[in-house]
């Protein structure tokens, strides 16, 4: 695979992706700067990664939605090209248009910075063939403003169409709603877009994949993506 | 041409940073607050005297950036 993770002023986890991407994607990830017009060429993967673009001023990721690069990943997400936001990323996504909702403060106001436990949706996405559907799978996540919300028939539609990813779940595998770590409605912690080659995830997979740290949970999104790819 | 926009949550969104704010007011023994939802204020410079290009260049302003019109509304004010 071919992946580019685009770097904005106060993005501080593309390292993070960019080794994730090649610990276990065995990739050479190219980092681009949001100034830039164009992807590199053979770009088969963008990666938004975590931080606090700009700051977080005005509105999580509202200012990194209008960079200029990010014309290109619009191009690249409406030629079926495949798309991973984290954290921010997710936050940019939402702002730029290519992911419906919104990430709003979290509901007890508070930075959380702790293991969430997500439960996999669907097994059956580029991003997710290396899980089973209904894998309950450690990982960190570190925000203040992760509670995804959009208006009703949004909601309705995500769930009719099964686009969301992944859910914040309890250890019996039922869904954190009242007790997960930001209020997301319907415990969401990822979404897709409609055709599955753009996910969203507050959630950081890219930190759970080395054995001598830690937990390697995460290590399934790469593998898949890595697996996605090969053909390509 | 002086303009102030004002940005705020639709009523349906939940806004925890008014209820803290609300709470903390009733703390302080401030009596009389019913409720508190917070927003935003921009004051905007423009270039020119015309109020309908003005008008359109705030309202291209806030539907591109200024507000998420997913969760929040705004409004423009122009000083007298």
């Amino acid at each position: 695979m071919k992946p580019a993770v685009i770097l904005f002023p106060g993005s501080n986890r593309e390292q993070d992706a960019v080794r994730a991407l090649k610990i276990v994607g065995g990739a050479k990830p190219q980092v681009v700067w949001h100034a830039d017009h164009e992807l590199p060429q053979g770009t088969d993967l963008v990666v938004l990664p975590g931080g606090f673009s700009y700051g977080d001023y005005l509105r999580c990721g509202a200012i990194a939605a209008r960079a200029n690069i990010m014309d290109a990943v619009r191009a690249h997400a409406a030629k079926g090209g495949l798309v991973l936001g984290i954290c921010n990323g997710f936050q940019i996504l939402c702002e730029a248009g290519l992911l419906p909702g919104v990430l709003v403060r979290n509901a007890r106001l508070r930075f959380v910075c702790r293991e969430v436990l997500l439960r996999v949706e669907r097994a059956d996405t580029p991003f997710t063939k290396a899980y089973r559907k209904g894998d309950l799978i450690r990982i960190p996540v570190a925000h203040g403003e992760g509670n995804y919300t959009a208006d009703e028939a949004t909601i309705a539609r995500l769930e009719s169409e099964g686009r969301v990813a992944f859910r914040y779940a309890r250890r019996d595998g039922q869904i954190d709603e009242t007790d997960g770590p930001n209020g997301a409605i319907n415990g969401i912690a990822g979404i897709y877009s409609e055709k599955f080659n753009v996910l969203g995830m507050m959630p950081h997979p890219e930190n759970y994949i080395e054995a001598e740290i830690g937990p390697t949970d995460g290590r399934g999104l790469f593998e898949s993506l890595a697996g996605a790819l090969k053909a390509a | 041409m002086k303009a102030r926009v004002i940005v705020t949550l639709k009523s349906a969104v939940l806004d925890p940073q008014g209820k803290a704010i609300e709470g903390a007011l009733r703390s302080l023994g401030v009596s009389g607050v019913q409720s508190v939802r917070q927003g935003k204020v921009f004051d905007v410079e423009l270039a020119g005297n015309d109020r309908a290009s003005a008008e359109g260049a705030l309202k291209e302003a806030c539907d591109k950036l200024l507000a998420n019109t997913v969760i929040e509304t705004y409004k423009v004010e122009f000083a007298e």
